[in-house]
């Protein structure tokens, strides 16, 4: 019919909806610097074997605590050595693995779960949410650090296990947030009519729900996985969390814990780069919500 | 009203109960307690002797039954560690948490309310900005590397704290501001939001009409009317806080239930562990509760749903 490239079509269409969701992301600075440091540190933790200058778990005993470049060391290790002399800038680089890792599977799997609860009460109401409603109150009343430690402890610290353990515990925000969103797309008249044509329910969920709420859903991803990051960084600095050798930044900082009050870089660094990742992925969380949804900006 | 109490206080009973169930059956986990209790060394005569003892060999929900009956008598059973009553172990070590828990609110408080409110009056001016900013990067500042810094730059390098310990009132600062600051962006998010809401309403534009001072409609008018959901967030997080206790404890080597935590669960002492986990949810389920009624009593509206 009307040929999009006319200029007096273009006129009166404007920009498309997706259109106008590209200009408000590159208009929206804390968006674009968390997507910048997220993607890079991404990066990075796939390039590991490239980027490390060392292995990250060849042990020096000649050379323990090399202090960084900028404190008087050598490019021989940029960022210095650690208790057992392992290169820190190596170690740095493999932990960004564990951390994006645990994050992303912890978010993941409580996703799946906290989804599944959060949309069932807002879809089918009556006693299912009440009892989903229940269940997040029993939820949210466990103190997270502790039970994670005590299952950790009972079960042995492990990848595997604090990834699982950290996935079953933080589906509470999933399921309240997806709860709320299906309530309101579910009262919706298209939802209605998909109803009154008889699509069967697993299709009205799939196709006119999980669409709708799906924006919802990746803020939530993003701020779940910089709380799971937090959490395995916590739980691996009390010691209960991924064990040595693995390079993870929590163990990193409580490593260098004891030799902290002459060498504080070995506390510094690992905690400033894991306080930038997580900042990044908020950062980007928080955008994502703006862009997606800016009658809620403030 | 009555009926509100009613109803929250038996969802308030079931939450307990379920809670209850889980801290318990932690124990079940590891798959058998008195080989995990009696250690890799012990002989199977051994691990025998410790499952009649403790009364292991009987079924599940027997043990729970009996262990919930002592436990709502504030009888917790003997840690495997200390050798003493773990609900005295508890009682004394929680004075501490305690104490750190109400500074660590107030602290949040005391900078989060004033913040907000300051934020809300002038929206993007600098102040707002600062506090925008102050409080994404709180949310994303781990908690024990924070705790660290304060011990780096306040204690070994000004040498104007100590570094740890729980001897005198000097000891809390920094464990308070750790533990405070975590609470510190959602309290001042929203007071922000609630200043806005009701700066922009009409009572307040009658207030300023018929000549009320500023600092009048700010703190009689509109303050009072934003703090309402603060004070419920206020105690939901102090239920969150005295959980993540844990971390600031152990950083700072604060005697308190979270170091009594740490500890057990490090030596395999269970019954503290479960105790424990179900105190600090009693908290946050006596906190959240209080929170409802609260906010019930204040709003009418509330109690329907």
């Amino acid at each position: 019919m009307t040929d999009s490239t006319d200029p007096l079509y273009q006129e009166i269409q404007g920009p498309s909806p997706r259109q106008m969701l590209k200009l408000r992301a590159f208009g929206h600075k804390g968006l674009l610097f968390g997507m910048g440091v997220v993607g890079l540190l991404v990066l990075i933790a796939i390039l590991a074997p490239v980027l490390a200058p060392h292995d990250p778990y060849a042990q020096s005993l000649m050379n323990r605590m090399v202090p960084p470049v900028f404190m008087g060391g050598t490019w021989e290790h940029p960022l210095g050595t650690d208790h057992l002399g392992r290169d820190y800038l190596s170690r740095l680089i493999y932990g960004a693995r564990v951390s994006l890792l645990i994050g992303a599977v912890a978010a993941l799997i409580s996703g799946v779960i906290g989804t599944a609860m959060g949309v069932a009460a807002g879809y089918f109401g009556g006693k299912v949410d009440a009892v989903v409603t229940f269940l997040i109150n029993v939820r949210l009343a466990m103190p997270v650090v502790l039970v994670a430690l005590a299952v950790v402890a009972i079960l042995g610290g492990s990848l595997t296990v604090v990834v699982c353990v950290l996935g079953l515990l933080l589906w509470d925000r999933f399921a309240v947030v997806m709860r709320a969103s299906t309530l309101q797309v579910s009262r919706r008249d298209y939802v209605a009519a998909a109803q009154v044509i008889g699509a069967s329910t697993p299709r009205i969920l799939l196709t006119e729900i999980m669409p709708n709420i799906f924006n919802n859903l990746i803020v939530v991803i993003t701020l779940e996985m910089a709380h799971a990051i937090l959490l395995e960084a916590a739980l691996s600095f009390l010691g209960l969390g991924v064990q040595p050798p693995t390079p993870s930044w929590g163990l990193m900082v409580s490593e260098g814990k004891n030799m902290m009050l002459f060498e504080p870089w070995l506390v510094l660094i690992p905690g400033a780069v894991l306080f930038v990742l997580v900042l990044a992925i908020n950062l980007m969380g928080d955008g994502l919500r703006d862009v997606t949804a800016p009658e809620g900006r403030s | 009203m009555l009926p509100f109490i009613l109803k929250r206080l038996g969802l308030a009973l079931l939450v307990a109960l379920t809670v209850s169930f889980i801290s318990f059956s932690l124990l079940f986990l590891s798959g058998d307690p008195a080989a995990a209790l009696a250690g890799e060394t012990a002989s199977g005569e051994d691990v025998e002797a410790i499952r009649r003892l403790y009364g292991f060999d009987r079924p599940m929900l027997v043990q729970y039954g009996e262990w919930l009956f002592s436990a709502v008598q504030g009888d917790f059973g003997e840690s495997y560690y200390f050798k003493l009553p773990v609900a005295s172990l508890i009682a004394e070590r929680l004075q501490v948490t305690m104490l750190l828990g109400v500074c660590g609110i107030l602290f949040a408080l005391l900078t989060a309310v004033p913040l907000g409110v300051a934020a809300a009056i002038r929206p993007n001016s600098l102040i707002d900005r600062v506090a925008l900013f102050l409080s994404v990067a709180g949310q994303a500042m781990p908690s024990f590397w924070f705790g660290l810094i304060l011990i780096v730059v306040f204690a070994i390098q000004l040498g104007w704290l100590p570094p740890s310990g729980a001897a005198t009132w000097r000891h809390f600062i920094m464990p308070t501001i750790v533990l405070g600051y975590y609470a510190m962006p959602a309290i001042m998010r929203l007071t922000r939001a609630g200043m806005l809401d009701v700066l922009n309403s009409d009572f307040i534009r009658t207030a300023r009409a018929k000549g009320a001072g500023e600092g009048r409609v700010l703190f009689k008018h509109a303050l009072r009317n934003a703090i309402i959901p603060v004070v419920s967030l206020a105690a939901v997080q102090m239920g969150f806080m005295l959980g993540g206790s844990i971390v600031v404890e152990s950083v700072f080597a604060l005697h308190g239930a979270g170091f009594l935590a740490w500890e057990s669960i490090a030596r395999n002492d269970l019954p503290t562990v479960q105790a424990l986990i179900l105190v600090f949810s009693m908290f946050y389920i006596v906190f959240t509760f209080l929170a409802d009624v609260l906010n019930a009593w204040l709003d009418p509206r509330m109690r329907s749903s």
